[in-house]
C-alpha cells in the first residue's frame, strides 16, 4: 500500500507554531491595548474641562450648565451615597443568602435557589428602572417613607417630601442589583472553607448555626470583603436603573427623599443635552473618566482580595 | 545486534528539581527494553525523554545526548514534531479524542498532517485497528465516539492512533496500571508481537508485567540507573543490591 | 435548658437566612410578573413589525428597534468574539507568563467596567471622528463583550484535560494544529456557553448606545447612519409622561427579556450535552 510521505511540511510547521502564537498573542495585546485606550480618550476628551476648573471640579458644587460652571461633587456625593446605602441594605442579605445556600439550605435547594438568584443579573438594568419607575417608587412612597417620617422624622435623611424617585429608591434599586454578586462570590469564597473546620466545630457538639459563625464567618472573612468591594463597584458603576429612578437633580441634599444625582446617571441623563456646548460635554466626559478611575481602583481591590483568598483557599486544598 | 537509541549523559529538570542524573543506556532494536523502579525514581521523565515530551512540561529542562539511529534528537536544527512521529508514545490513561469517532481517532496524526484521501485513511485506520488488535471488536462501530469503548479497548485504540502514523519506536508509559488482568493481558500479547516490526521501551511498575514481555530490563532509583541487562540477569541474578531489594519486593 | 436555647438559636438563623433568600426573590418575581403583565397587551403583529407613531397617534411599535437591536448585537459580536475567543486561546495555551497574567488581570478588572464608560469610549473614539452610528454602538457593546468572552473562553480551555494535548502531541501533531483541532473542539461547548452568556448579557446594555447609536425612528439605512435599539427604545418610552408611550415601554421590555431568556435556555440545552474526558 502506498504510504503518504508525512515530512515535506517542515518549515511551514515550524513557522505554523510561530504564526499561530504570535496572532493569539496579538488579540491579547488587544486586551492590554482597549484597557489604554479606555482611559486614554476620555482624559484627552476632557482636557478642556480639567483646564477650565483644575482640582476645583471634584470639589465644586455648582452644576450650571447654562452659566457653564462645572463642579462634579453633587453627583461625587451622589454616587458615593446611594452605593453606600444600597451596601448598607445589600450586604446583610447577601450574608445570610451565602450563609443559607452554602450551610444552612437542605442539599436539594442549593443550586435552584442560588441559580434564580442569579438570574436577577442577566434583567437588564433598563428593565430594572422600568419596574422602578412604575412598582418600586409608588411603594416605596407610599409605604416606607410615610413611617420613615413619622419615627425618623427628626433626622435630616428623612425630611421634607418624598418624592417617588429619589436618592432613597435609587439606593433600594442599586441594592436589588448588589445582591445577586456580592452573594454569589461570598457563597463561592465560604464553600472554599476546608471542612476540617466545620468538622472540628461539629465535633465539639455546635450546631449548624454556630459551625457557620465559630468556624466559617472568621476563616472567610477577608474573601467576603472582597465580595462587598465588588459589590460596591457594581454599584458605583451601575447607570441605567439608576438614572431611571434618582429623579436627576444636580443639587445635594441631606434627605434621602430628595432627587439627586450618580456620576454614571448624570452622564447617561444629559449627555445629548449638551447644545454643542463644548465645555459642557468635556465636563461630562471628565466625570466619566473619574468614573472609570475609582470603579477601576475599586475592582482591583476587590479581585486582590477575592483571588488572594480563593489561591490560599485552593492551594491548600 | 543493532542498537536503535543510545542515551549519553542525559540529566532532567523540573525547574530547579533534578529528576535524571546522568543516564547512559542503549536500547536495542526490535527489542522489548523495560524500565522498572518505585514510583518518583524518573522512569517516566526519562521514557518523556526519548520523544522531547519533557519539554512539553513549562520550566522543564535537559541535557545530555539522545541519539536516534546515531542523530542526537535534541540538537537544533531537529523539529520536536519529526521525531513525536518517528517515535510514537501510549500513555498511562487511555487519552482517546473525545469529540472523534473511532476511525478519527486512529487517524487523527494523518488527518491533521494534511491528508486528505478519505480510501488511504480508511485503509489505514483498519490496518492500523488490526495490528493494535480491536479491529474485530470495532468494525462496525467504527462511528461511534472513541470514548464509548471499554478501558482496555480504548487503550488498544490509542495503540492504534500510535501505529497509524508508522513510528519506528513505540514508547509505553505504564500503559496497563488502569485495566484489568485480562484486558492488561491482551496489550501484553499486542506489544510481543510489535516488537517484529518495532522497537518498544516500556515503563511500568509490574515487575511481572517487565519479567513477562521484555528483554532488557533497567532498573531506576532515585533518578538515577541503577542496572541495566537481559531481563534474565537482572530477575534471576541482579548485580545491585538495591536491585535485589526491589525484586523481592523489600521496598517500592 | 441551655441545649434548648442554642437549638433554637440555630433554628432563627437557618429562618432568617432563608428569609434573605426570599426576599430576595421578590423583586426578581415582581419584575416578572409585571413586565408579562403589562408587556402582554402591548404586543401584537404592529408592535412587533411596525415604525413607531409620533405622541398622540395610537399604533405603531419597535419593527425598527427589534431589527437595530439585532444589528448592533452582530456588529459587536463580530469585533468581540474573535477579539474574546482569540485572546482567551492566547491565555489559556501560552499565558503561563509575566505578559499572560496581567492581559488575564486587565481582563479580569476591565469586566468591571462602567456600562456608560465604555458608551463614553464608543463617543470618544468613534462617534467625533465618523457621528452617531450602529458601528458605534457595536464598538462601545463590544468594549464590555470582550473581557468576558476572554475569560470564559480561558476557563473552559483551562478544563481540556492535559492528556489529550499531549497524546496529539505525541502523534507528532504540532502544537497549533493540538489546540485548533484537538482543545477547542474538547472546549467548543463551554466557549459557545459563554459567548451566549456574554450575548445575552450585552443586548439589554442601554448607556453605552445612548452615547453612540442615538436612536432613528426610521429603518436602519446603514451601519453608518444612527439606528434605534430595543433597550435604548425603551428608556425614551419609559421617562416620557404619555401613558401610551408606558405601556409600549413594558412591551419593548416583554420582547427583550424573551430574546434573553431564550439565550439563556440555549446555553443551559448546550450544556447539557456536556463532552465527556
Amino acid at each position: 500500500m502506498d504510504r503518504p510521505k508525512l515530512s515535506f511540511f517542515r518549515m511551514s510547521k515550524l513557522s505554523g507554531d510561530f504564526i499561530f502564537k504570535g496572532v493569539v498573542g496579538l488579540f491579547a495585546l488587544g486586551i492590554i491595548v482597549l484597557a489604554f485606550l479606555l482611559f486614554r480618550e476620555p482624559f484627552i476628551e476632557s482636557q478642556l474641562s480639567r483646564n477650565a476648573f483644575g482640582f476645583g471640579f471634584l470639589t465644586g458644587s455648582t452644576w450650571d450648565p447654562v452659566n457653564e460652571v462645572f463642579g462634579a461633587l453633587p453627583f461625587i456625593f451622589g454616587t458615593l451615597v446611594s452605593s453606600f446605602l444600597a451596601l448598607l441594605i445589600a450586604v446583610p442579605f447577601s450574608l445570610g443568602i451565602a450563609i443559607f445556600l452554602s450551610e444552612l439550605a437542605p442539599e436539594k435547594l442549593r443550586t435552584p435557589l442560588s441559580f434564580i438568584i442569579e438570574l436577577l443579573a442577566a434583567v437588564p438594568s433598563v428593565i430594572i428602572g422600568l419596574w422602578g419607575i412604575f412598582i418600586l417608587a409608588p411603594f416605596l412612597r407610599d409605604y416606607l417613607a410615610p413611617p420613615l417620617s413619622t419615627y425618623l422624622g427628626f433626622l435630616p435623611l428623612f425630611q421634607g417630601p418624598m418624592y417617588g424617585l429619589s436618592m432613597l429608591t435609587g439606593s433600594v434599586i442599586l441594592a436589588i442589583m448588589v445582591i445577586p454578586i456580592t452573594s454569589s462570590v461570598s457563597r463561592e469564597v465560604i464553600m472554599t472553607v476546608p471542612t476540617q473546620q466545620r468538622e472540628a466545630a461539629l465535633a465539639l457538639g455546635a450546631t449548624g448555626w454556630e459551625t457557620t459563625r465559630i468556624a466559617v464567618l472568621p476563616y472567610a472573612r477577608s474573601g467576603i470583603f472582597g465580595a462587598v468591594i465588588l459589590g460596591f463597584g457594581r454599584a458605583v458603576g451601575e447607570t441605567m436603573a439608576v438614572t431611571m429612578v434618582i429623579g436627576n437633580s444636580s443639587h445635594i441634599s441631606a434627605s434621602l427623599f430628595s432627587p439627586s444625582d450618580t456620576m454614571a446617571s448624570v452622564i447617561a441623563n444629559q449627555f445629548l443635552e449638551t447644545a454643542g456646548s463644548k465645555l459642557y460635554i468635556s465636563s461630562l466626559i471628565e466625570v466619566g473618566f473619574l468614573l472609570l478611575v475609582v470603579s477601576v481602583i475599586i475592582n482591583i481591590g476587590a479581585r486582590i482580595l477575592v483571588w488572594k483568598f480563593l489561591k490560599v483557599e485552593r492551594g491548600a486544598a | 545486534m543493532p542498537e536503535k537509541i543510545t542515551i549519553e549523559n542525559l540529566n532532567a529538570w523540573f525547574e530547579t528539581k533534578q529528576a535524571l542524573h546522568d543516564i547512559n543506556l542503549s536500547i536495542q532494536e526490535n527489542m522489548i527494553t523495560a524500565i522498572i523502579g518505585p514510583s518518583g525514581c524518573g522512569k517516566s521523565t526519562f521514557i518523556r525523554c526519548l520523544n522531547r515530551m519533557h519539554e512539553v512540561v513549562p520550566k522543564a529542562k535537559i541535557s545530555g545526548k539522545v541519539l536516534v539511529d546515531g542523530k542526537n534528537i535534541y540538537e537544533s536544527d531537529v523539529d520536536p514534531v519529526d521525531i513525536r512521529r518517528r517515535i510514537g508514545m501510549v500513555f498511562q490513561k487511555a487519552n482517546p479524542f473525545p469529540t472523534m469517532s473511532i476511525s478519527d481517532n486512529v487517524v487523527a496524526g494523518l488527518k491533521l498532517s494534511g491528508v486528505k484521501d478519505k480510501k488511504i485513511l480508511d485503509n489505514i485506520a483498519e490496518e492500523s485497528l488490526k495490528k493494535a488488535a480491536l479491529w474485530d471488536e470495532v468494525k462496525n462501530d467504527l462511528n461511534k465516539s472513541g470514548v464509548s469503548l471499554s478501558g482496555g479497548q480504548q487503550q488498544r485504540l490509542c495503540i492504534a492512533r500510535a501505529l497509524a502514523v508508522e513510528p519506528e519506536i513505540i514508547l509505553f508509559d505504564e500503559p496497563c496500571s488502569a485495566l484489568d488482568p485480562i484486558s492488561t493481558s491482551k496489550i501484553e500479547d499486542l506489544m510481543l508481537e510489535l516488537k517484529e516490526k518495532y522497537t518498544i521501551v516500556i515503563v511500568t511498575h509490574n515487575m511481572q508485567q517487565a519479567a513477562r514481555v521484555s528483554d532488557y530490563t533497567a532498573f531506576f532509583l532515585y533518578g538515577k540507573l541503577i542496572e541495566f541487562g537481559e531481563t534474565n540477569q537482572i530477575f534471576k541474578k541482579p548485580m545491585e543490591k538495591s536491585t535485589e531489594d526491589y525484586i523481592v519486593g523489600r521496598f517500592g | 435548658m441551655k441545649w434548648n436555647k442554642r437549638k433554637l438559636i440555630d433554628r432563627i438563623m437557618s429562618f432568617l437566612t432563608a428569609a434573605c433568600v426570599v426576599i430576595a426573590i421578590i423583586p426578581l418575581l415582581s419584575i416578572l410578573y409585571t413586565v408579562t403583565l403589562n408587556g402582554i397587551s402591548a404586543i401584537n403583529i404592529d408592535f412587533l413589525t411596525q415604525l413607531p407613531k409620533p405622541v398622540g397617534e395610537a399604533g405603531g411599535g419597535l419593527g425598527n428597534a427589534i431589527q437595530g437591536t439585532f444589528i448592533v448585537v452582530g456588529i459587536a459580536c463580530l469585533i468581540g468574539l474573535p477579539v474574546g475567543i482569540l485572546s482567551g486561546v492566547y491565555l489559556s495555551e501560552y499565558g503561563e507568563n509575566k505578559f499572560g497574567r496581567m492581559v488575564s488581570f486587565v481582563a479580569d478588572v476591565l469586566t468591571g467596567t462602567p456600562s456608560i464608560v465604555a458608551g463614553i469610549f464608543g463617543y470618544t473614539f468613534i462617534v467625533l471622528y465618523f457621528g452617531f452610528s450602529a458601528i458605534a454602538g457595536g464598538v462601545a457593546i463590544s468594549v464590555l463583550m470582550i473581557p468576558i468572552v476572554a475569560r470564559t473562553t480561558e476557563e473552559s480551555l483551562k478544563l481540556v484535560p492535559g492528556s489529550l494535548r499531549e497524546a496529539s502531541l505525541a502523534l507528532g501533531i504540532p502544537r497549533w494544529k493540538t489546540i485548533l483541532h484537538i482543545v477547542l473542539s474538547t472546549a467548543m461547548s463551554g466557549i459557545i456557553t459563554g459567548a451566549l452568556l456574554a450575548i445575552a448579557r450585552v443586548s439589554g446594555e442601554t448607556a453605552p448606545l445612548l452615547l453612540t447609536a442615538f436612536g432613528n425612528p426610521f429603518w436602519a439605512v446603514g451601519i453608518d447612519k444612527p439606528i434605534s435599539t430595543l433597550p435604548a427604545q425603551i428608556f425614551t418610552y419609559a421617562i416620557s409622561p404619555f401613558p401610551d408611550w408606558h405601556t409600549k415601554a413594558w412591551g419593548g421590555a416583554l420582547i427583550l427579556i424573551i430574546l434573553i431568556l431564550i439565550l439563556n435556555i440555549g446555553v443551559r440545552l448546550i450544556t447539557r450535552r456536556k463532552y465527556r474526558v
